[in-house]
């Protein structure tokens, strides 16, 4: 299963819908598209990630530029995934108290709604 | 003599391979079903950091794996030939995230800490000019 991304724009937040697998190989592809989106002005980002089937260190990095990015723009960059096989992976990293992970897209925005 | 060998050209692409055959060979050596996802993560890990280094250092050698399932464990061995390789901190420094919220603090090799929270055993060696990465689950069924 190869990576397939998508995106589009909910309630002024651009969400990305990632399907299939990110690792060493397809992981670029998103690094790609979370730059293009912040160049176009998009720094408030929603991941979800629940149809992603595996997920290894390098997309975690690519995850973490992204937030970087957005941040450097007051933005936010918040994940949607309630599997628990890739949970597992930010939890042994330590990353889930660095992203919003939520268990819905819907919830994602709402959070990041009522922050403002 | 281990079960599966392979080699690969240390490119991205084949690290995917690597990683459905280490799960299938795992699976057939009676390695429990509920840490498969745990073979094919560390497994991709020590493969995907055995390809940066082999691109960086000597990209016309291959990556080698051998696979073993004859005995109560399932043995993986990663091994990379890259001279240049310095080594790594093992076991790695606790992630990141762990102690602040600061995304910038990550290690510089987050695969390794992926591996060691993983793998149920796993020993880094020098292996002639490059570095092994052995690691192994509990099995049960040993493969033929």
């Amino acid at each position: 299963m190869d990576l397939k991304l998508e995106h589009h724009t909910t309630d002024g937040i651009e969400v990305v819908d990632v399907e299939g697998e990110i690792d060493v190989y397809t992981a670029p592809r998103l690094r790609e598209l979370l730059i293009d989106l912040v160049n176009g002005g998009h720094y408030q980002l929603v991941v979800n990630m629940e149809k992603v089937e595996f997920l290894d260190s390098t997309g975690l990095g690519v995850l973490v530029g992204g937030l970087k990015r957005v941040r450097a723009h007051d933005g936010s960059l918040d994940l949607v995934c309630t599997q628990e096989r890739i949970l597992k992976i930010f939890r042994i990293t330590g990353l889930t108290k660095v992203f919003g992970i939520h268990d819905s897209v819907d919830e994602a925005i709402a959070a990041r709604k009522s922050e403002k | 003599m281990a079960t599966v060998e392979m080699t690969f050209t240390p490119l991205p692409a084949h690290v995917r391979t690597a990683r459905l055959v280490a799960t299938a060979v795992a699976r057939r050596s009676g390695v429990p079903e509920a840490l498969l996802d745990e073979v094919r993560l560390a497994v991709g890990e020590a493969c995907s950091r055995a390809v940066e280094v082999h691109q960086e250092h000597c990209p016309a050698e291959p990556v080698r794996v051998a696979l073993t399932g004859a005995g109560e464990r399932f043995e993986v061995v990663v091994t990379n030939t890259a001279t240049g390789d310095d080594g790594m901190e093992w076991p790695p420094r606790p992630a990141p995230g762990a102690d602040g919220q600061d995304p910038a603090a990550l290690p510089a090799e987050l695969g390794l800490a992926v591996i060691a929270g993983l793998a149920d055993d796993v020993q880094v060696s020098r292996n002639g000019d490059g570095l092994s990465i052995r690691m192994s689950w509990p099995a049960s069924s040993p493969a033929r």
